[in-house]
């Protein structure tokens, strides 16, 4: 990928220098006004009482109950969709079997679905007066406005992107080495170990990298079944919006400077996979 | 160490072929035996068949004498070599080497001695920490054939191995293999479409043709005796003349040859004559034979190719040394007269 993007481009199909000119000057303008001053202003808000202030806000304790409910989350949807996206890309990729063009389809729903929605459906499935309402009621179960709900909405949300990432490598690498493998008398569990998941490790961190930062970042889906019961039930996110709400505006930005923080080392921990990854192949 | 293979069929779905259809032969232990046919004869799914990566639908697989028709790959005992080497990426040379120890459970002081027995019969001594990708497509090969030897497999199962290479790479490489099979006598399988490789290297050749088999056979027999008209063209270069039998002889397009015993007259027949068993000389000095002109003549090297127009429409093409052409003094455009030393000739099934 890399060493595509950096090969020189010859001069017959080049464009005057005039064009680049202003062709790299609407990229820049478009990316300076709508990525990099937002961001420059998120860090000038949040440090705008000074860092001591800064400081408050994220120690305060509904900010902590916050944090660790979305590290919570994002630990536990990761980890599902991990397991999940590697398993279905390897049943796809290896296997024929009927309803595979049906689990190839589903895996992309998340996406095109708005996140709204997704949070709607976990409340027509576990609400009250939802499909399941009575007898998890009964049972004494409580899924939507609890935790349970947040983790459902967000792994439900980031689902496709560990088995989007891994599932193009497994294809276009085949599986000649797995037989190999076999041939050699590795069992089932050490071709996959041994074999298959080196084969994707790159891409499977990639997908990882994305996930995280979607599960902790999802504001949609979360923000319908979690209730916004404070200390308990608010992600990150969600506590963001709730201080803006109330004018706390330094509140605010301090909390949404950590998503930002995430979102600047999720991209630089891509940057790295991206080009392992690009220098394997 | 010998290999079985009796009625094998193998059907993909969606093929309107089956890929092999009653495949049988028997492959000697401490021989090579080639599967020769061109691509989509069915001889890797035979192939793959034998190493468990393939099932049969019907038919038996038997390593040894024992039947391995239903058994896992993982217990059959068989290194398999592939044309693109499916080498551990991941892993260095001597990892590559150990993968099939280390998965068996060898400890690691034995796995490093037979990993470098193995790397010195491969010569490939000094490359052990390399990856894969730092290494050129022979020496890729040649450590495809170290991962499949250290386990000691009771066969070794090569699938077009040296296809991906360079023509002087792969002449190299073929030499190599024959040096290796004198020192280890591992049975072996070879699959290849190029009959050169075949003949050279296999002391019993298998002919495939539209996933059948069509001889079996040393590679001098297969060559010089080819059972039917498909193994006569597939091995070697052969000229194809066409022509009925007349009172026991058979009249090809101005060339007459002994007919095939038993051919009724009228019978439409085949003869294949390979180029170098065409011999010439000047049309004045055998006016009574069958005479042809020279249309085209290309040198390469110390042979010559000659390209002959005969009475017909046939065309022959000729091989001889060029010193053999000079000595007759002939160029392009003469006419010669021609005679046919040896050819296989077959009757049409459906003659008349």
């Amino acid at each position: 990928m890399s060493g595509a993007a950096t090969r020189r481009v010859p001069s017959a199909v080049r464009e005057p220098a005039w064009v680049r000119v202003l062709l790299i000057g609407v990229a820049v303008a478009f990316l300076g006004l709508l990525v990099v001053v937002p961001l420059v202003a998120v860090f000038r808000e949040a440090l705008s009482r000074g860092p001591a202030a800064w400081l408050d806000a994220v120690r305060d304790e509904e900010t902590l109950s916050a944090i660790r409910l979305t590290l919570l989350t994002a630990c536990v949807s990761v980890t599902a969709n991990g397991v999940f996206g590697v398993t279905a890309a390897w049943l796809i990729a290896r296997y024929d079997f009927v309803g595979k063009g049906v689990l190839s389809a589903l895996i992309d729903l998340p996406f095109s679905v708005s996140p709204v929605l997704s949070g709607l459906i976990f409340v027509l499935l576990f609400g009250r007066q939802g499909l399941l309402g009575p007898w998890l009621s009964a049972h004494d179960v409580r899924i939507i406005f609890a935790v349970p709900g947040v983790v459902l909405a967000t792994t439900f949300v980031t689902f496709p992107f560990v088995a989007k990432e891994v599932l193009p490598l497994m294809q276009s690498q085949g599986s000649q080495e797995e037989e190999a493998a076999l041939t050699l008398g590795a069992s089932g569990w050490q071709v996959f170990l041994g074999v298959t998941l080196p084969k994707v490790k790159w891409g499977l961190l990639y997908g990882v990298i994305l996930c995280n930062a979607r599960a902790m970042g999802e504001f949609g889906a979360v923000s319908v079944v979690s209730g916004h019961v404070r200390g308990l039930t608010n992600t990150v996110p969600l506590h963001v919006e709730i201080l803006y709400n109330e004018y706390n505006f330094a509140g605010a930005f301090a909390v949404a400077s950590l998503l930002s923080l995430l979102a600047l080392v999720t991209l630089g921990v891509k940057k790295v996979a991206e080009r392992r990854q690009g220098g394997r192949t | 160490m010998s290999v079985t293979v009796e009625h094998l069929t193998r059907r993909f779905p969606g093929g309107s072929h089956p890929a092999a259809e009653d495949v049988s032969f028997h492959a000697p232990a401490g021989a090579v035996t080639a599967l020769l046919g061109p691509s989509g004869s069915g001889k890797t799914t035979v192939l793959r068949a034998i190493a468990g990566l393939e099932e049969a639908d019907a038919g038996r697989v038997s390593i040894c004498g024992e039947d391995c028709t239903r058994m896992p790959p993982q217990r059959r005992g068989v290194g398999f070599v592939f044309q693109g080497y499916a080498l551990f990426e991941h892993l260095t040379v001597r990892g590559n080497v150990g993968f099939g120890l280390r998965v068996r459970g060898v400890s690691r002081k034995e796995r490093d001695a037979r990993v470098d027995e193995l790397l010195e019969l491969v010569q490939l001594q000094g490359y052990g920490e390399r990856y894969p990708s730092q290494l050129s497509g022979g020496q890729r090969q040649r450590v495809a054939f170290a991962r499949a030897l250290a386990t000691r497999p009771r066969v070794l199962l090569l699938d077009e191995p040296f296809a991906a290479l360079d023509t002087r790479v792969r002449v190299e490489l073929r030499a190599w293999l024959r040096e290796l099979h004198e020192q280890t006598h591992v049975t072996t399988l070879l699959v290849t479409h190029d009959q050169e490789e075949a003949l050279e290297l296999a002391q019993q050749v298998v002919v495939m043709h539209e996933g059948r088999v069509r001889q079996v056979g040393t590679s001098l027999e297969v060559y010089d005796r080819p059972a039917t008209p498909f193994v006569a063209s597939f091995i070697g270069n052969a000229n194809v003349l066409r022509g009925h039998v007349q009172g026991g002889r058979a009249a090809l397009g101005g060339l007459t040859l002994d007919a095939p015993g038993g051919a009724p007259d009228g019978a439409r027949v085949h003869a294949f004559v390979r180029p170098h068993e065409v011999r010439i000389a000047r049309a004045v000095e055998e006016p009574s034979g069958a005479h042809a002109v020279i249309s085209a003549l290309t040198r390469v090297g110390d042979s010559v190719k000659l390209s002959l127009q005969l009475a017909g429409r046939d065309t022959l093409m000729v091989h001889m040394a060029h010193a053999e052409l000079e000595a007759l003094g002939l160029t392009q455009g003469e006419r010669v007269a021609v005679g046919i030393r040896n050819a296989r000739l077959f009757v049409e099934e459906h003659a008349g």
